[in-house]
């Protein structure tokens, strides 16, 4: 399958690679100080394990006294602290900064919001005029899972779909996530983003899907008895293809609030 | 009897005893066992994750047909496990076992005081903590059975699934009998130090203890006031969590107000992330008297080791909001946290460098409790290792949620934390009973348990890089799973085989108790004042009221008959 493996899945989005690059500096990292203390404390036990006739050295006696030795100890705290700093301030900050707190200002975004329910996930597509159609709490029906409301104008070119999402390759897409009931979180692990979803908020994300093909959309955050069965796919595919997607789908739409094809599984 | 105790009867000796003494080995007991029901609780999910699907042996049948039809485990009966496993672990095995029972026999004793401040109010503390333990376990017979929602407990999942009214209820008295505790810890070591014992003067494990104590007396009534709220909002319907506009499975939500989910998250890891350190610093302090004792020379940096308690303890305050990264708080927030985070490391790495650089210049004697706590180095390095990447708010977007958290904070508590606490029993056991342990089945005890210990957590680390999630009933039902799916086998049999190795442990504690190789009252040659009283020590401890003359550690000092220094000798 290629996708999955031991490892991290394979990189689909315009941020996975900045992401993991984090992940395997901080693990080689991890590693040398791992292996490098490992070493040194194999040695301290080897070297000053108990034998007959040798008395331990007290450092305020040894060659090591006062408060020089003392200092001497915080020198690998120096390095990873170091460490840490340039971590924060070349890395975690600047790609947090592009990731999470600001979405890319382009022309013409794919505009979507995903709503999670118990258990499922709802893709509502604002479709050509850019602009989702507004919901109603009380229009939520079994057939109307997030309550779109069909007669008002803006809803008239969109799309909602049950646990699907396609996207465009090489588009953003800006997204609003939003839950019904209780928190979900999206996670895509090949776009390696994760975003919970917490009712009574609306929290905007970006993914910017870099290779065609199917994924995996999740549940991060328990939601309940089937929260593991929460999942769904993601198409990736060419703008024609997507476009042509489209149309099709459109078409089945409800005009109004009836028995559609976005109607939930459980 | 020294200070002319009359003769007590049975019920006032060993139940309703105010000697901090017995309160501290009835803690010790019904921690251990809480810890094997946690365990037992984890033994049942694992098989699920490891053979989605398939009866449980043995037990399966035993179980009512809504939690385990035909002996398979359901999703609600996986959450109820997974919430009660962490809830239990958390705060009836590892607090009450660090704080409860350690902190209760040794730091008096340590500190040359005849018992703890209050010892009524310790005797309620225990007497709290059992019934609300008793009362959370009650929670898998009522209708509906346990809590299912983890035991983070969000909101709104909390407040709509069954058995979440008792687990609020078990939660503010245990809370309560925190708080009592922590109160009667703090005046005890500031007011019942023997003359002489400084504050500098006092061992490390009492200013672990000290520290902890502030955190659990601080953190602790903000999750008492949450957990008050909550249980409004299931009993009465408030909506202090309970945003407007719910819709729970088609249905509109009627509790449904101007509520906010998140506040209950920064109220809960308000405690919670101080708790991390609660659950850290006491196993710290006794890896710190046994490597002292087992080095045969004072520890390393002592007033370092200090302050980055003292350091720890501050900062432990100003970090929770890094398991929030990704909940919908302000992005913009995530920096702050993720900077003050990196903060937090930096004492913590000066802790772990101070241990590792005592060991240099000794004299290493590997008793039992030295290889615990000599284990403890490594494998809690591991833990700590594995936070980096989950403190720093990039990677954690990938990680957050996923084994790889709970690979991180397992080998913190539990290969971490634990296995200082193992090591503690074994080197406080001859003061507790006049006995020592065996020390061969110790050897079994230690080898079996810290190997299946790295074969449990290990693999979940490699599964969270996978994507693995957290808290999935069945792992197989997400495609990118499958291929790490057979790391949930070895993971589980890992498990297996830990218990298997608790089995020396739990013969050679009661067989020892009655049977074990009787010691003088300082057989491990140490120099702190638990060890300058008779073993078992009567009540009121010491003879006469010791007179401290010096630090806690003067091993191997230049020109001296023995290689110790006991602080109450005077030349």
């Amino acid at each position: 399958m290629g996708k999955y493996g031991w490892s991290l899945p394979v990189a689909a989005s315009s941020y996975a690679g900045s992401i993991d690059f984090g992940i395997w500096l901080i693990h080689a990292a991890m590693l040398g100080i791992f292996v490098l203390w490992g070493a040194f404390f194999i040695y301290l036990l080897v070297k000053y394990r108990a034998r007959p006739g040798v008395q331990a050295v007290r450092e305020d006696h040894g060659p090591a006294s006062g408060r020089m030795g003392e200092l001497k100890s915080l020198i690998p705290d120096a390095f990873i602290m170091s460490f840490e700093i340039a971590l924060i301030v070349f890395y975690a900050i600047p790609v947090w900064s592009r990731i999470k707190m600001s979405a890319p200002d382009v022309k013409d975004p794919v505009r979507l919001e995903v709503v999670g329910e118990q258990f499922g996930w709802s893709v509502h597509y604002a479709g050509p005029d850019g602009k989702l159609g507004p919901r109603r709490q009380d229009l939520v029906h079994f057939s109307n899972p997030i309550g779109l409301d069909r007669a008002a104008a803006e809803s008239a070119d969109d799309v909602v779909m049950g646990n699907e999402m396609r996207l465009p390759v090489d588009r953003t897409a800006l997204i609003d996530l939003l839950s019904k009931d209780v928190i979900h979180s999206l996670f895509i692990p090949e776009f390696r983003i994760k975003q919970d979803a917490m009712p009574g908020m609306k929290i905007p994300m970006w993914i910017k899907p870099t290779k065609t093909g199917k994924f995996e959309i999740t549940c991060a955050q328990l939601c309940g008895f089937a929260h593991s069965l929460m999942r769904g796919d993601v198409f990736v595919q060419t703008q024609e293809e997507f476009d042509a997607w489209y149309q099709g789908r459109l078409a089945t739409m409800p005009a109004t609030a009836k028995p559609g094809s976005a109607a939930e599984d459980f | 009897m020294a200070h002319g105790h009359p003769e007590l009867s049975f019920r006032e000796k060993y139940v309703f005893s105010v000697d901090h003494k017995v309160i501290g080995l009835q803690y010790l007991i019904t921690s251990f066992c809480f810890l094997l029901v946690g365990f037992g609780l984890m033994g049942l999910m694992r098989w699920q994750l490891a053979f989605p699907g398939t009866p449980i042996p043995l037990f399966g049948h035993l179980f009512p047909a809504d939690l385990a039809p035909n002996g398979v485990m359901s999703g609600e009966f996986y959450n109820a496990l997974g919430a009660m496993h962490g809830t239990i672990m958390v705060f009836l095995g590892v607090v009450p076992l660090a704080v409860g029972a350690y902190g209760n026999y040794v730091l008096p004793l340590q500190i040359g005081a005849p018992d703890m401040a209050f010892p009524r109010m310790n005797m309620m503390s225990y007497w709290l903590y059992l019934p609300g333990g008793v009362i959370m376990l009650a929670s898998f017979l009522m209708p509906g059975g346990a809590a299912q929602s983890g035991w983070t407990s969000y909101p709104p999942l909390s407040i709509i699934n069954p058995g979440q009214t008792v687990w609020l209820l078990s939660m503010v008295i245990l809370i309560t009998s925190s708080l009592l505790g922590a109160i009667n810890f703090l005046v005890t070591t500031i007011n019942m130090r023997a003359p002489g014992m400084s504050l500098w003067r006092m061992p490390v494990f009492v200013w672990a203890q000290f520290v902890t104590a502030i955190l659990l007396l601080l953190a602790f009534p903000p999750l008492e006031a949450a957990s008050v709220l909550q249980l409004m909002d299931r009993v009465f319907h408030t909506s202090f969590y309970m945003p407007k506009d719910l819709v729970i499975l088609g249905e509109a939500y009627k509790g449904s107000g101007g509520g906010q989910p998140l506040l209950w998250q920064h109220l809960f890891w308000f405690l919670a992330h101080p708790e991390v350190y609660v659950l850290v610093l006491p196993p710290m302090g006794i890896v710190a008297e046994i490597i002292a004792n087992n080095t045969r020379k004072p520890l390393h940096g002592y007033k370092t080791m200090v302050f980055s308690m003292i350091a720890i303890g501050v900062m432990s305050f100003m970090v929770w909001a890094h398991h929030m990264f990704i909940s919908g708080m302000s992005a913009s927030l995530g920096n702050f946290f993720l900077v003050t985070t990196m903060i937090i490391s930096v004492p913590s790495v000066a802790l772990m460098t101070c241990l590792v650089f005592s060991l240099k210049g000794g004299s290493i004697r590997y008793s039992v409790p030295m290889l615990f706590a000599l284990a403890f180095i490594p494998l809690f390095a591991v833990g700590g290792l594995t936070g980096l990447p989950l403190g720093l708010t990039v990677t954690d977007i990938y990680l957050h949620d996923t084994y790889y958290v709970i690979g991180h904070f397992h080998f913190v508590v539990v290969s971490g934390s634990i296995i200082a606490l193992m090591g503690g029993t074994y080197h406080w056991f001859p003061k507790w009973y006049g006995r020592k342990m065996n020390d061969s089945l110790g050897l079994v005890h230690f080898w079996g348990t810290t190997a299946t210990m790295v074969g449990i957590f290990l693999p979940m680390l490699f599964m969270g890089m996978a994507g693995a999630s957290r808290r999935l009933y069945d792992p197989t039902a997400q495609l990118h799973n499958l291929p790490v799916q057979g790391w949930n086998v070895v993971s589980t049999y890992s498990a297996y085989l830990l218990a298997l190795f608790q089995l020396p442990f739990i013969y050679n504690f009661f067989h020892s108790m009655w049977a074990g190789e009787k010691t003088p009252e300082n057989p491990w040659q140490a120099t702190t004042l638990e060890w300058a009283c008779p073993s078992p020590p009567p009540h009121g401890n010491f003879e006469k009221t010791p007179t401290v003359h010096r630090g806690p550690y003067e091993y191997s000092v230049p020109g001296r008959k023995t290689d110790f220094w006991m602080q109450t000798d005077k030349s």
